[in-house]
């Protein structure tokens, strides 16, 4: 029996172009004794998408997604912070009557028990006393990067400080790295403009990373798939464009906890990055 | 025109379009006179300095009921939605909402976006969303580039991605698809009933 057990919604990345991710945060907290269940049947959030073009398709679909896990009886843990924003924001709808009436009609039944939504963030954070560090990650600065959806509506997702917060800082000093102090920490990372408009992708993230850089920090750590991606992806394209030239791993806070729970990064999917991490690990001991 | 030193103060006549703020408060539910102008919405944007009209400049505007030249801005489609301006705001006004009930109207109204290829993106995100249950990233990159005319867009990602087994390359529909299509159906009819009821009073 898991000391702890939630509905597991990884979110659509998660199974494709976050691999790492979902891997990472199956692995660690497997290793922690918190039960993952993923939801059978879950679909897509809706994103951004859903919400900048029709209103109540972007609490329907989540609904959707919620209601499962009110049949299950369990609180939802999200990887994804957009997901998270999504579904969070569905629930704290949906508890208005008028609302929750409307949607009930889309989805042909009412979600009357609204299950809780958590980030994976917070679930983690909150066991980090438990945590049994078999290699500490002694000597690596970590820039923890949080961006907008983890933070930001305070009165909706807000699990932490909205201009300067810490819990994933204080997890990542749980395991024994250092983590740096730096201003760019809820800056945007241009999000889902990946298509649409790269180049105020390329500039916002290239922005972050140079800050995170100019910190002293050796890599990034992140809760997102998307931000990942961005600040990831496209180091190369973006030191043709700018000046100041980057290059800096960035990594999920769920692969930096594998390693310090003695995973291998060959499990943690190291090498599906597209800014190496493995000389930095390999010259921390870590690898 | 009336004359007051060296500064000119033209007579703003209400017109029409004043109808703007009471349908941007009713869909947003934010009280657009409470903004003074501070600027801390405009100081915090990542994408204001590509907007012809700043947050804070489209909060006026909304003010003074100007519609056609909120719903040209690029402002509306070049938004992150980061919600940095909302959280900022000393007034407690949800930008971003506002923002996105600017982006409704606009979409309602017009048809066509001042940046389409946001909108393209959106609705291809969306078609993808219903057809898939579950983003299928290559189909959505194809029907991007196809549907925007801009065939290269991150053409150059693909070698890489592919390496990486990080895209599949074909699509898979989550078992919850026809629950997705349902879903669609149902909140277009929806919409569609409360459509003419918006449209008459914006």
């Amino acid at each position: 029996m898991a000391s702890l057990t939630f509905a597991y919604y990884p979110g659509c990345t998660l199974h494709t172009t976050a691999k790492q991710y979902d891997v990472s945060t199956r692995l660690t907290c497997q290793a922690m004794d918190i039960a993952l269940e993923e939801l059978k049947d879950w679909t897509c959030c809706g994103a951004s998408s859903a919400h900048l073009t029709n209103p109540l398709l972007a609490i329907a679909l989540p609904a959707k997604d919620l209601q499962q896990a009110e049949e299950r009886g369990l609180p939802i843990a999200v990887a994804c912070a957009a997901c998270y924003f999504r579904l969070k924001l569905a629930a704290h709808e949906l508890s208005n009557k008028a609302t929750n009436d409307l949607v009930g009609e889309v989805l042909g039944k009412r979600i009357d028990h609204i299950p809780q939504v958590i980030h994976l963030l917070q679930v983690l954070e909150s066991k980090k006393a438990d945590i049994a560090v078999k290699k500490p990650l002694t000597g690596l600065k970590v820039a923890c990067y949080y961006g907008c959806l983890l933070v930001r509506p305070k009165n909706t997702v807000g699990f932490d400080d909205k201009e300067n917060p810490q819990k994933m800082d204080s997890l990542i000093q749980a395991l024994g790295a250092e983590t740096t102090q730096w201003n760019f920490k809820t800056e945007c990372c241009g999000a889902s403009f990946v298509m649409a408009r790269s180049d105020i992708m390329l500039k916002l993230s290239h922005r972050v990373l140079s800050q995170a850089q100019q910190s002293g920090a050796e890599c990034v750590a992140v809760a997102c798939p998307l931000c990942h991606s961005n600040l990831d992806s496209h180091q190369k394209e973006m030191n043709a464009k700018f000046a100041d030239k980057v290059e800096l791993p960035v990594l999920y806070f769920t692969q930096l906890l594998g390693i310090a729970l003695g995973l291998s990064p060959r499990e943690l999917l190291f090498d599906q990055h597209f800014t190496n991490p493995m000389p930095l690990l390999k010259e921390k001991g870590l690898a | 025109m009336y004359y007051a030193g060296m500064v000119i103060i033209e007579t703003i006549t209400p017109s029409p379009s004043s109808q703007l703020r009471s349908w941007v408060e009713r869909e947003s539910g934010q009280k657009i006179f409470r903004c003074y102008q501070c600027g801390k919405c405009t100081a915090g944007c990542p994408a204001a300095y590509t907007m012809d009209l700043t947050p804070r400049q489209i909060m006026r505007a909304v003010q003074f009921g100007l519609k056609e030249e909120v719903l040209k801005s690029n402002t509306i489609w070049v938004c992150l939605h980061c919600q940095t301006c909302s959280a900022r705001c000393p007034q407690e006004i949800d930008v971003a909402k506002v923002m996105e009930s600017l982006r409704l109207l606009a979409v309602m109204e017009k048809g066509k976006a001042a940046v389409e290829e946001v909108k393209i993106f959106h609705d291809a995100f969306l078609s993808n969303l219903w057809r898939f249950g579950r983003i299928y990233e290559l189909g959505l990159g194809a029907s991007y580039n196809l549907r925007s005319r801009h065939f290269l867009t991150n053409l150059s990602m693909l070698p890489g991605m592919l390496s990486r087994g990080k895209l599949p390359i074909l699509p898979r529909s989550a078992k919850g698809t026809s629950r997705v299509k349902a879903i669609f159906s149902q909140v277009y009819a929806k919409e569609k009933e409360s459509e003419m009821e918006r449209k008459g009073t914006a």
